[in-house]
């Protein structure tokens, strides 16, 4: 991993998985009254988990990396509160509130990106 | 083919929900109608969504795949002095049910705010997304 990534650490990759899920509740929200469309979203605790498993060095192209590794997001079919008769399952409550959270999840990440981006700034200005 | 962007997927729905909204302004709009035979009443129009799905991304828009008129056979009534009544006197009056199209209205407004805000969500993290660092 190069040292600039490294410098934005795990916020860096939260941002991108951010807006992911955006992009996956906006589907959600935008077929809202779509028969038989299921609601999806991405399962965050899995990502992160997958995210931060470790990858073993790997000095010969036959190694093997664990099997717990990252290889994309992790989508789930949302369980409806009450399924409604026409198949589909999207609750507008429900995604607007984890619309809500992503939106403020994704603004505290590029807080935490844009202070590192501060710190970097300041140590490379001579005063 | 370019990933389906946020825009691209509320921008879609909108458009959707105003096929909708047109049907139910046709629908509201001929509920008083009547024909002198029950081919030519009126029947309510039916926007037909259908998901369209980005591969395994899981991101889906939706899109309108036609309308189609509704499976509901116009009433009669019997008014023989009516200029278009039949031979029998009656006047073939529309299938509309006003009160479900009064509440589709409703919900059809309700879904397409729901996906303006996911636009303006969407745009002002964009811009701050640009802002960053300045």
């Amino acid at each position: 991993m190069d040292r600039l990534d490294r410098h934005f650490g795990l916020e860096g990759q939260m941002l991108r998985l951010r807006a992911q899920r955006m992009a996956v509740l906006a589907s959600n929200i935008a077929n809202a009254a779509t028969p038989h469309y299921r609601a999806r979203d991405l399962d965050f605790s899995a990502v992160l988990e997958a995210e931060q498993a470790t990858v073993l060095a790997a000095t010969n192209p036959r190694h093997l990396q664990p099997a717990g590794r990252w290889e994309g997001p992790v989508m789930r079919y949302r369980l409806p509160v009450s399924p409604s008769l026409d198949g589909n399952t999207v609750e507008l409550a429900t995604e607007q509130v984890q619309f809500a959270e992503n939106a403020l999840r994704y603004r505290v990440a590029l807080a935490v990106v844009g202070g590192r981006i501060d710190s970097l700034r300041a140590a490379l200005r001579v005063e | 083919m370019s990933p389906l962007s946020v825009f691209d997927i509320a921008g879609r729905a909108m458009s959707a929900q105003l096929v909708r909204l047109n049907t139910t302004a046709s629908n509201l709009a001929n509920a008083g109608a009547v024909a002198p035979d029950p081919a030519r009443a009126f029947r309510a129009l039916k926007p037909v969504f259908a998901t369209v799905y980005e591969g395994a991304s899981g991101r889906a828009t939706v899109a309108v795949l036609g309308v189609v008129k509704a499976a509901v056979e116009p009433g009669r009534r019997h008014e023989p002095g009516h200029p278009l009544a039949d031979a029998a006197g009656y006047v073939h009056t529309a299938a509309v049910d006003v009160n479900a199209e009064l509440v589709e209205l409703v919900e059809t407004a309700r879904q397409y705010q729901n996906n303006i805000e996911v636009l303006e969500t969407a745009k002002s993290l964009t811009l701050e997304t640009l802002r960053l660092g300045r």
